[in-house]
């Protein structure tokens, strides 16, 4: 504290800026730390997976079921949406009200379309007679990816309440640092989801 | 992390080429493996080692483009916290595994 308070009267009163960046680098720093124990989380999600990953049973198997062609497409549209995410920054650095706003309402649909594309496989998944309790196989990755699905779900609630903070504040300093958690939520979402594709729906398919 | 101008989420000013530049290596390190499983080209062990390569080189990719971390100075505490992550996922799962092969294996009586 003394060190702070010593820095703050050292340097000067005029540079407002440089301290709001320092408030704003602390904040990003503890969302970074949620981050990680977030990772933590899904990394004991996966061992379940891998530990599970031959537990079926003698029930329905993956390969069976997994479409590839449908899950390039979810890719796809998650993959787009973090690059859309990311113009949308491009447009709240500079400002831009307007650019930001229609990135982020894509961002946002693009969001939507996967989340559909999600529920619509689980309920088809259940209805070719995989449900969570079908076998341990079917467990772990109905909580693996619906767990994921929730954050995602979790990510459009939290967009559609920065619209309205936006709507109603505009670029100010706690919005901003409200978006820059947001994107980097979102660009994690996405990371987590290629150890999906790659780990259960590639090497399941296989 | 303080005062530099680049921070996790793009907080900072990336710009449109690097994320056009994420995005182009994210899809040809997307399409790779799903080529390889779909046309069932190569032998499994070649196609899962594939897609390892290709998951951990993407992660790496949107970790540099579209999270702009860059291992500089300004980012020390960020750098660190993230590899003491991947020991901990690393542990956590490769340990879970190793831990369940050996009780599977020890369990199977008689075989």
């Amino acid at each position: 504290m003394t060190a702070l308070t010593n820095d703050h009267d050292l340097h000067d009163h005029d540079d407002h800026h440089h301290h709001e960046a320092e408030a704003a680098d602390r904040y990003m720093f503890g969302f970074w730390l949620y981050i990680i124990s977030d990772c933590l989380l899904f990394a004991t999600l996966f061992a379940t997976y891998a530990v599970m990953g031959q537990n079926f049973d003698n029930q329905i198997t993956p390969n069976e079921l997994f479409d590839l062609g449908f899950v390039a497409v979810e890719t796809a549209l998650l993959l787009l949406s973090s690059f859309t995410f990311g113009m949308a920054m491009l447009g709240a650095n500079v400002e831009n009200m307007a650019k930001m706003k229609f990135w982020l309402i894509i961002t946002a649909l693009l969001g939507l379309s996967f989340l559909g594309m999600e529920i619509y496989e689980f309920v088809h998944f259940s209805h070719e007679g995989a449900t969570p309790q079908t076998s341990g196989y079917w467990t772990s990755f109905y909580s693996l990816v619906a767990t994921h699905g929730l954050h995602v779900t979790a990510g459009l609630i939290w967009m559609s309440l920065l619209f309205v903070h936006f709507n109603r504040d505009g670029f100010t300093n706690e919005n901003k640092i409200r978006l820059a958690c947001l994107s980097l939520f979102w660009h994690f979402l996405d990371i987590i989801w290629i150890c999906v594709f790659s780990f259960v729906y590639l090497r399941g398919a296989m | 992390m303080s005062s530099t101008e680049t921070g996790p989420g793009g907080q900072a000013h990336g710009s449109v080429q690097e994320y056009v530049k994420g995005l182009i290596l994210s899809i040809i390190l997307t399409v790779i493996p799903f080529y390889l499983v779909m046309t069932g080209t190569g032998s499994d062990t070649f196609v899962v080692i594939a897609i390892v390569i290709a998951a951990i080189a993407q992660i790496l990719v949107q970790m540099v483009f579209f999270l702009h971390m860059n291992g500089s100075s300004g980012q020390t505490w960020l750098t660190a916290s993230a590899v003491y992550t991947v020991f901990i996922v690393l542990f956590v799962i490769v340990g879970s595994l190793w831990i369940f092969e050996h009780l599977n294996h020890n369990m199977l009586m008689g075989h």
